[in-house]
């Protein structure tokens, strides 16, 4: 993304909040739901728009699972490691998805089709272990499902 | 819709809602909970608009999406009001049946219908599930009721007659009302709501904050979830009541991010109570103010914790403080800040509504009211079960959830949380309520409850739930920073068959210190999995140390040379 889109699509997000600087996390999010993450150009952006020293937008970017500072893959892959999903064996699923992708957890397949990460319960617990990519939940997983969850997406 | 100016015009509005509605039209209900929605009752619910339409049944029949009522096990669930028709694990292909039958000619249809396991007999009726039917739903049974994006489904069920009532009462009538119920809050220390009103109320100040957690950490707990989800209306009112009777005219609400669902459905409600002027200025004319903001978290543990979730609607960094000052004097932006868990809030129009002495007889001595449990983990039947304080774990597990599946045995029960603890079989005639769980070595957290079986490994369970905590450790204090990362050093060489003499004595060494000198309630509980687990399963943890076995079966020593 060119950097005057950038600054724009971040200047759109900080008016939409009044330039509220206690709406940073908000801002953060929506700003990396525009971007698909956080750019550190994005960041600068932010932090002169609400007079919010960068250290303090980065500490806050940096501090919270939700945000990332590296692009991701077009489709975000959660694992759901939450423990009613830990004692149905998502650790299994986690292993498959990762010999599947060919990726560790936390990283983006080279095509950028993929992000592969992890989520501490998303409260669908009767359908563990769950996986969630982008917006679709995948209930009742096993390793054996994983590769023909991962067909449905291009 | 013109803002509502007099409680009389909240009535008038109320009628004529009613009015308008048969109560004898029958009504197909969806649960469109996060649970359901993953079974695809979004699907479901566009397949049984399509077919009324199809089927020409439009005036024969409502279709409403509502909230989640609990029984996720059996999603996705269907029920047709007014006879409460029961339909279970519903699928598209059964909506043109359910509606060519069901609702053209009145017939049930069977397969669709719930089989009591006990007694072999398919159960028609929503009611006498049995699952439901042993519980008290005086919270989340509103869930089924009503479409949550609705706020006239709201008023349609008595909504708002608590804040109608309460801005006629003056403030300490109301603070004494909610003493009296003995509610105590349900986020997980459980400390009396009433009590906390007060102080805020009474600090200094003009400016006061009243805020609801809605950061729902716990894995396995989404009753909280299910309340905003389900019944937005429910959680602002009591917010509206608090204010009130606190003294304060702004609020927040701290949502998971994880929860899309949730933001959206308190997103809708927010606007409608403004638009009826149950928010905002000279709320039904009573001349007192109040206005709330919907602020998401970001994804940490820790900001279920009062002072960090407070530094986190600051937009700073999630870090909590020590607390010489409780919050009710000193809080948000240094200002008297008051702060409930979801379940807290959605009590209080029920205590304002029946009273608090009504409220006080229910539960136990020192524990009042129902609570809501997530009941998940290897039981028969997942999802979210209110029962009175002090109903015994082998109801709610049993009776309620139906046991374990696959004919294994059940092993233990971990309550409370990431930081709760394991209560084992011996322990499952225990009332549950606040005291009874923090006496086992647990506690009740904020409700959830994850069952194992046999097949489960209790040192691997203290090292899933010490990695867990480790992970969400905010490092700011240092015997949780580098506690954490010593006991989960050790649990992973007990399980990976490292373990050494000694190890249990260093683990409960290292908790000591934690409970002692941590910063917060996230280091002062987290060696509750492994503390609880040592105290009641102590054999395991030596069968792994001494026999390099897992009794259980989960732990594989490969990486140890067999001698």
């Amino acid at each position: 993304m060119a950097v005057k889109q950038l600054k724009e699509k971040v200047g759109q997000v900080l008016e939409k909040y009044q330039r509220d600087k206690s709406a940073l996390i908000d801002i953060l999010h929506d700003t990396q739901s525009e971007i698909g993450y956080l750019p550190k150009e994005a960041l600068e952006e932010v932090g002169q728009g609400l007079g919010v020293p960068l250290s303090r937008v980065y500490s806050v970017a940096t501090f919270f699972k939700a945000f990332s500072l590296k692009p991701r893959g077009r489709h975000l892959i959660n694992v759901c490691l939450g423990t009613a999903c830990h004692v149905r064996g998502a650790d299994k699923v986690l292993e498959q998805m990762e010999k599947e992708l060919g990726i560790k957890t936390g990283a983006n397949t080279p095509d950028l089709k993929f992000t592969l990460e992890t989520v501490r319960c998303v409260g669908a617990c009767a359908l563990g272990p769950m996986v969630i990519i982008g917006e679709d939940y995948h209930g009742e997983m096993t390793p054996e499902k994983v590769s023909e969850v991962l067909k449905n997406y291009s | 819709m013109a803002k509502l100016k007099s409680p009389g015009e909240l009535e008038a509005l109320r009628s004529s809602i009613l009015k308008k509605r048969d109560p004898d039209k029958p009504c197909i209900t969806v649960c469109n909970g996060t649970g359901c929605q993953a079974y695809g009752s979004k699907s479901i619910m566009a397949a049984f608009q399509d077919e009324v339409k199809k089927q020409n049944l439009g005036a024969k029949v409502d279709v409403k999406a509502i909230g989640c009522p609990g029984f996720c096990e059996r999603g996705t669930l269907v029920v047709i009001k007014p006879k409460d028709i029961f339909y279970q694990r519903v699928r598209v292909k059964d909506v043109p049946e359910i509606l060519s039958e069901t609702i053209g000619k009145g017939n049930v249809v069977n397969r669709l219908l719930y089989t009591d396991r006990t007694t072999n007999v398919k159960v028609t009726r929503e009611g006498e599930v049995p699952f439901y039917k042993r519980q008290m739903r005086l919270i989340i049974g509103n869930n089924g009721l009503i479409d949550p994006t609705s706020i006239d489904d709201y008023l349609a069920i008595g909504g708002y007659t608590a804040l109608a009532k309460a801005l006629k009462m003056s403030p300490e009538q109301i603070i004494d009302e909610v003493k009296k119920s003995g509610l105590r809050g349900r986020g997980g220390a459980g400390f009396p709501t009433g009590n906390k009103w007060e102080t805020t109320r009474k600090a200094h100040g003009d400016t006061k904050y009243v805020i609801c957690n809605a950061d729902e950490g716990d894995p396995g707990a989404f009753m909280d979830r299910s309340l905003v989800e389900g019944n937005p209306h429910s959680v602002l009112e009591g917010m509206i009541i608090g204010a009130y009777a606190i003294g304060s005219h702004e609020g927040y609400i701290y949502v998971r991010n994880e929860y899309p669902l949730a933001v959206r459905h308190m997103r809708i409600a927010i606007e409608q109570a403004e638009a009826y002027g149950l928010l905002g200025e000279n709320i039904l004319g009573s001349g007192f103010s109040f206005n709330i903001k919907i602020k998401r978290g970001g994804g940490a543990f820790v900001c279920g914790e009062s002072t960090a979730l407070m530094a986190s609607l600051e937009g700073r960094v999630g870090e909590p403080r020590a607390k010489y000052i409780h919050t009710s004097e000193q809080g948000l932006w240094g200002k008297p800040s008051n702060l409930n868990n979801v379940e807290t809030w959605a009590n209080v129009p029920l205590i304002i509504n029946r009273g608090g002495d009504w409220y006080a007889k229910i539960g136990t001595k020192g524990s009042k009211g129902t609570k809501i449990f997530a009941l998940v983990g290897n039981i028969s039947n997942t999802g979210l079960v209110e029962v009175p304080m002090g109903t015994t774990l082998r109801e709610i597990v049993f009776d309620i959830g139906g046991g374990i599946p696959k004919g294994r045995k059940f092993k233990a029960v971990q309550t409370g949380g990431p930081s709760g603890g394991m209560i084992p079989e011996s322990l499952l005639d225990l009332p549950v309520d606040f005291d009874e769980l923090t006496r086992a070595g647990s506690m009740m957290g904020s409700g959830g409850m994850i069952v194992m079986d046999d097949k489960t490994c209790m040192v691997d369970m203290a090292r899933y739930y010490t990695t867990f905590l480790e992970g969400e450790s905010c490092g700011k204090c240092l015997p949780c920073r580098e506690g954490l990362r010593q006991m989960k050093y050790i649990l992973d060489g007990i399980t990976e068959g490292r373990g050494k003499e000694g190890d249990i004595g260093l683990l409960e060494e290292l908790s000591a210190t934690l409970i002692d000198a941590s910063l917060c309630a996230l280091g002062n509980t987290a060696p509750n999995p492994v503390m609880s687990t040592i105290r009641h399963f102590r054999d395991e943890y030596e069968a792994h140390i001494k026999e390099k076995k897992c009794p259980a079966g989960v732990c594989t020593f490969e990486a140890v040379k067999v001698k």
